[in-house]
C-alpha cells in the first residue's frame, strides 16, 4: 500500500527528521516549530521550555505576564506585609522576634501540609485542628503519670491514634461515598468532645491543662536549641548533600538525554537554598537574650524542614504521591489506569491526619503544655488558608508542601506583627481575616486571568 | 486503502492483508438485551490485526453497546468472542486488558494536571529503589512518541492541559501503544478536532495498523473511515448488516446501510461478516 511506503520513507535513516511529513501536516496549527499557540507555550514550566538562563527568565516573564505567577504573589506580600510592621514597630525585625516568628509558624505549616494531602484528592478536611488536639493530649498523656513512657514512644502512640483518626474518616468518606466535608465536620466536632473527654479522664489534668515535663524532649523540640556550632555544620552538611543530589540528577538526565532544566539555573537554585539558609541561620545564632545569652536554631526548625521534605519525597517521587496528583485531577482516568482509588484516598487521608499529629506535638511543646482550651477551629481555618496562600488549589490536582511553609510564614507574621502592636483581640481576628481573603483574591485575580488568556 | 472510490481491484490485496495478518478478535451470534430491549442481536465481526476496521452506524445503532462487550464492561447475553481462535470471556475491563484489548473513550481519561510522561505510565510507573524511575519512564516515552511519529511537542514534560486536542489524542494512543496493546479501540477520535489536527490523529491510526496492532474505530465521519480504513462494517438497529473490505463500498452505499440496513447500490459485493 502506497501508505506503507510513504511511512518507511520517513522512517529510514536517511531522512534528517523522521516525521517531517506528518509535522508538516501540523504545522498550520499555531507556532510552526511546537503547534502550540502563544498562550498554550505560556502556560508551561520554565524549566520544560528554556534551554538556556535567558530563555529561562523569557519563558518565566512570560508566564508571569499571562498570570500564571507561581509563588511571586505570596512573597511580594510577605515583603508588604514586613515592610508594614516594621514601620509600626521596630522590634518586628529583630533576631528574637524573627525567631519567634519562625517557631510560631510552624505549627500552621505543619497543619498546612497535612491539609496539602487532602486537597491535592479535590477534599478537605475540617477536622485537622482537634485532630492535632487530640494526638497532643495523647503524647501528654502516655509520657505524664501513671503511664509514665518514653517521650518517643509516647509520640509514635499520638501518631498512631491520629492516623486510626484520619484512617475511620477516611473509610468512611471514600468506603460510603459521603462527603468529606460533612464527615470532617462531624470528626471536629467528636473529636473536640474526645480532647474534653481524655482531659477529664486524667486526674493529672488539672483544669484541662496536661503540663509536660520540661526536661522531656518533647517540651524541648521548641524550647532548646542547636548549638552555634552544630547550627553551622548541620546546614553545611545539608546544604552539601542537597547541592550533591540536585547536581548528580541533573547531569545524569542531560547524560541519558532527558530534559532537565539549564545547567545555570540548577547552580541559581542551589545558590539561592544556600543563601536562604545561611541567613536564617544568622538570624537564629545572633544573641536573642535579654540577660542571658540566648543563641541557636530551635529544634523544631530543622524538624519542620524534615516533614517538608519527607512530604515532598512522597508526594514527587513515590507511586502513591503520582496517584494523589492524578486522582485529584481526574479519578476517573485513575480509576481506568487501574488505580485503587478507595484506597489512595483512605491513605490521603490518613497521611493528613498524622501530620497533623505532628503539629499538635508541635503546638504542646511550644505551650510547655497542652489545654483544652486549643482552638481547633481557628487552627483547621488557618491550615486551609496556609495551603491556599501559598498557591494549592482547594479544587485538587495542584499544590505541594512548599506552599504550606510559604503560607504558614504568611500567616504567622500576621499574628506575630499584629501582636506587637498590642492591638484587642477583636481587631486581630478581623486583621488577619482581612489578610487572609486579600491573599486569596489576589490569587483569584491572577490565576482568573490566567484561565482567560489560556483557554 | 484511502480513497473513497469503490476500486475492485483492490480488494484482493485487501483481503489478502487481512487474511495473511490474522484474525485477532472475533465475535460470534454475540447478543445483548436489556429487559425487552436487545442492544445487539448476533452480531459476527471478525477484526484483524494489522488493519483499521471501521464500525459505523446510525446514533443507537448498537456502536456503545458492541464497544462495551468488546472492552470488557458488559458480558453479552449470548454468542461467544473468540480471541487468537481461543474462546474468551470479559468478566470486566481488567480482563479485556490482560488481554491487550485498549478503549480510548472520547474524554481520553488524562490528567491535566500531570505531563505526558507521567500520564503515559499512569497505574504502571516502572520503580527503583521503590521509587519513580523517571528517566526510564521518559526514555520509553520519547521513544514510543517518536514510533508513532508524533514530533510536534515541545516538550514530554509539558502538563497534558497545555496540549492541543490532536496532541491529547496522541498521548491516549501512545499510552495505549505503552501498554502492548493488541486491539485498540477508538471512539470518536477525530470529533472536535480541527482540519490539521484530525490529519495528524488519522496518520497516527495508519501508524497503529502498521506496526500490527489491530484498530476498531467508530466513527460518525465517513471521510475519516474512507481515508483510513481497511475494512467497514456496519451496524444498523443492534444488528451488523454489512461488513467487509473498505473498497466495497462509496459513501452512498454506506449511508444507505447505515440509515435502511440495505443498499440498493452495490449488493453482493460486500458479503455479511
Amino acid at each position: 500500500m502506497p501508505r506503507d511506503e510513504e511511512e518507511a520513507l520517513a522512517e529510514s535513516p536517511s531522512s534528517t527528521d523522521p516525521a517531517a511529513s506528518d509535522q508538516s501536516a501540523v504545522a498550520v496549527e499555531g507556532d510552526p516549530t511546537t503547534g502550540l499557540s502563544q498562550a498554550q507555550m505560556a502556560t508551561l514550566a520554565p524549566e520544560v521550555m528554556a534551554d538556556s538562563l535567558g530563555e529561562y527568565f523569557a519563558a518565566w516573564g512570560r508566564r508571569l505576564r499571562n498570570g500564571e505567577s507561581g509563588a511571586l504573589p505570596i512573597v511580594v506580600g510577605l515583603i508588604l506585609i514586613v515592610i508594614f510592621f516594621q514601620l509600626e514597630d521596630s522590634n518586628f525585625l529583630t533576631a528574637g522576634n524573627l525567631v519567634n516568628l519562625l517557631v510560631q509558624s510552624a505549627v500552621y505549616i505543619l497543619l498546612g501540609s497535612a491539609e496539602i494531602y487532602v486537597l491535592l484528592l479535590s477534599e478537605i478536611d475540617l477536622s485537622v485542628g482537634y485532630t492535632a488536639a487530640v494526638g497532643a493530649f495523647t503524647i501528654a498523656e502516655l509520657i505524664g503519670p501513671p503511664v509514665n513512657l518514653p517521650w518517643w514512644l509516647g509520640i509514635i502512640g499520638g501518631l498512631i491514634v491520629c492516623a486510626g483518626i484520619g484512617g475511620i474518616q477516611g473509610t468512611l468518606i471514600t468506603r460510603l461515598s459521603l462527603p468529606s466535608f460533612i464527615v470532617t465536620l462531624g470528626g471536629l466536632l467528636g473529636l473536640e468532645g474526645v480532647m474534653l473527654e481524655l482531659a477529664n479522664l486524667d486526674k493529672s489534668a488539672v483544669g484541662g491543662v496536661m503540663s509536660i515535663n520540661s526536661n522531656s524532649p518533647v517540651d524541648q523540640l521548641v524550647s532548646s536549641n542547636m548549638s552555634v556550632a552544630l547550627g553551622w555544620i548541620v546546614l553545611v552538611i545539608g546544604l552539601v548533600v542537597f547541592a550533591a543530589v540536585t547536581l548528580s540528577r541533573s547531569r545524569s538526565r542531560r547524560a541519558q538525554g532527558l530534559s532537565a532544566p539549564p545547567m545555570s539555573i540548577t547552580w541559581l537554585t542551589i545558590g539561592v537554598t544556600s543563601v536562604g539558609g545561611v541567613v536564617v541561620l544568622l538570624i537564629c545564632n545572633a544573641n536573642r537574650g535579654l540577660l542571658t545569652p540566648l543563641r541557636g536554631v530551635p529544634w523544631v526548625v530543622p524538624f519542620v524542614i524534615v516533614v517538608l521534605l519527607l512530604s515532598t519525597w512522597l508526594l514527587s517521587r513515590t507511586r502513591l504521591g503520582r496517584y494523589i496528583y492524578a486522582i485529584g485531577a481526574n479519578p476517573e482516568a485513575a480509576r481506568r489506569a487501574g488505580i485503587n482509588v478507595a484506597r489512595v484516598r483512605t491513605i490521603g487521608f490518613m497521611l493528613c491526619s498524622l501530620t497533623a499529629g505532628l503539629a499538635g506535638l508541635v503546638y504542646e511543646s511550644r505551650q510547655g503544655n497542652i489545654a483544652t482550651d486549643i482552638d481547633g477551629g481557628n487552627l483547621v481555618l488557618y491550615a486551609v488558608a496556609a495551603a491556599v496562600i501559598g498557591g494549592t488549589s482547594l479544587f485538587g490536582g495542584r499544590g505541594k508542601p512548599l506552599h504550606a511553609l510559604l503560607g504558614g510564614i504568611v500567616i504567622a507574621a500576621v499574628i506575630n506583627g499584629l501582636g506587637l502592636m498590642n492591638v484587642s483581640a477583636a481587631v486581630t481576628d478581623m486583621a488577619t481575616a482581612v489578610v487572609l481573603i486579600a491573599a486569596v483574591t489576589l490569587d483569584s485575580l491572577v490565576r482568573r486571568r490566567a484561565a482567560t488568556n489560556t483557554r | 486503502m484511502s480513497t473513497s472510490e469503490p476500486r475492485p481491484g483492490d480488494e484482493g490485496t485487501a483481503t489478502a492483508a487481512a487474511a495473511g495478518n490474522g484474525t485477532l478478535l472475533e465475535l460470534r451470534k454475540v447478543t445483548k438485551t436489556f429487559g425487552p430491549v436487545r442492544a445487539l442481536t448476533d452480531v459476527d465481526l471478525q477484526i484483524p490485526a494489522g488493519n483499521v476496521t471501521a464500525l459505523v452506524g446510525d446514533n443507537g445503532a448498537g456502536k456503545s453497546s458492541l464497544i462495551k462487550t468488546v472492552s470488557g464492561l458488559w458480558g453479552p447475553d449470548g454468542g461467544e468472542i473468540l480471541w487468537d481462535g481461543q474462546r474468551v470471556h470479559l468478566h470486566g475491563p481488567r480482563d479485556a486488558e490482560a488481554l491487550g484489548i485498549t478503549t480510548i473513550y472520547q474524554d481520553l481519561a488524562l490528567c491535566d494536571n500531570l505531563d505526558i510522561v507521567q500520564n503515559m505510565f499512569l497505574g504502571h510507573e516502572p520503580l527503583r529503589h521503590g521509587m519513580l524511575d523517571e528517566p526510564k519512564m521518559e526514555i520509553a516515552a520519547r521513544d514510543t512518541l517518536k514510533e508513532l511519529h508524533v514530533t510536534t511537542v515541545r516538550s514530554i514534560r509539558q502538563p497534558v492541559a497545555s496540549l492541543s486536542g490532536g496532541q491529547r489524542q496522541s498521548v491516549a494512543v501512545a499510552k495505549a501503544v505503552m501498554s502492548q496493546a493488541r486491539l485498540v479501540i477508538m471512539d470518536e477520535p477525530t470529533a472536535a478536532l480541527g482540519v490539521a489536527q484530525t490529519t495528524m490523529v488519522l496518520n497516527l491510526i495508519k501508524t497503529l495498523a502498521s506496526r500490527g496492532v489491530a484498530v476498531l474505530l467508530i466513527s460518525h465521519n465517513l471521510n475519516d473511515v474512507f481515508e483510513v480504513s481497511d475494512r467497514v462494517a456496519v451496524l444498523y438497529l443492534g444488528q451488523l448488516v454489512v461488513s467487509g473490505p473498505a473498497s466495497d463500498f462509496d459513501r452512498q452505499s454506506l449511508v444507505e446501510y447505515m440509515t435502511t440496513g440495505t443498499s440498493g447500490r452495490a449488493p453482493g459485493t460486500a458479503s455479511a461478516a
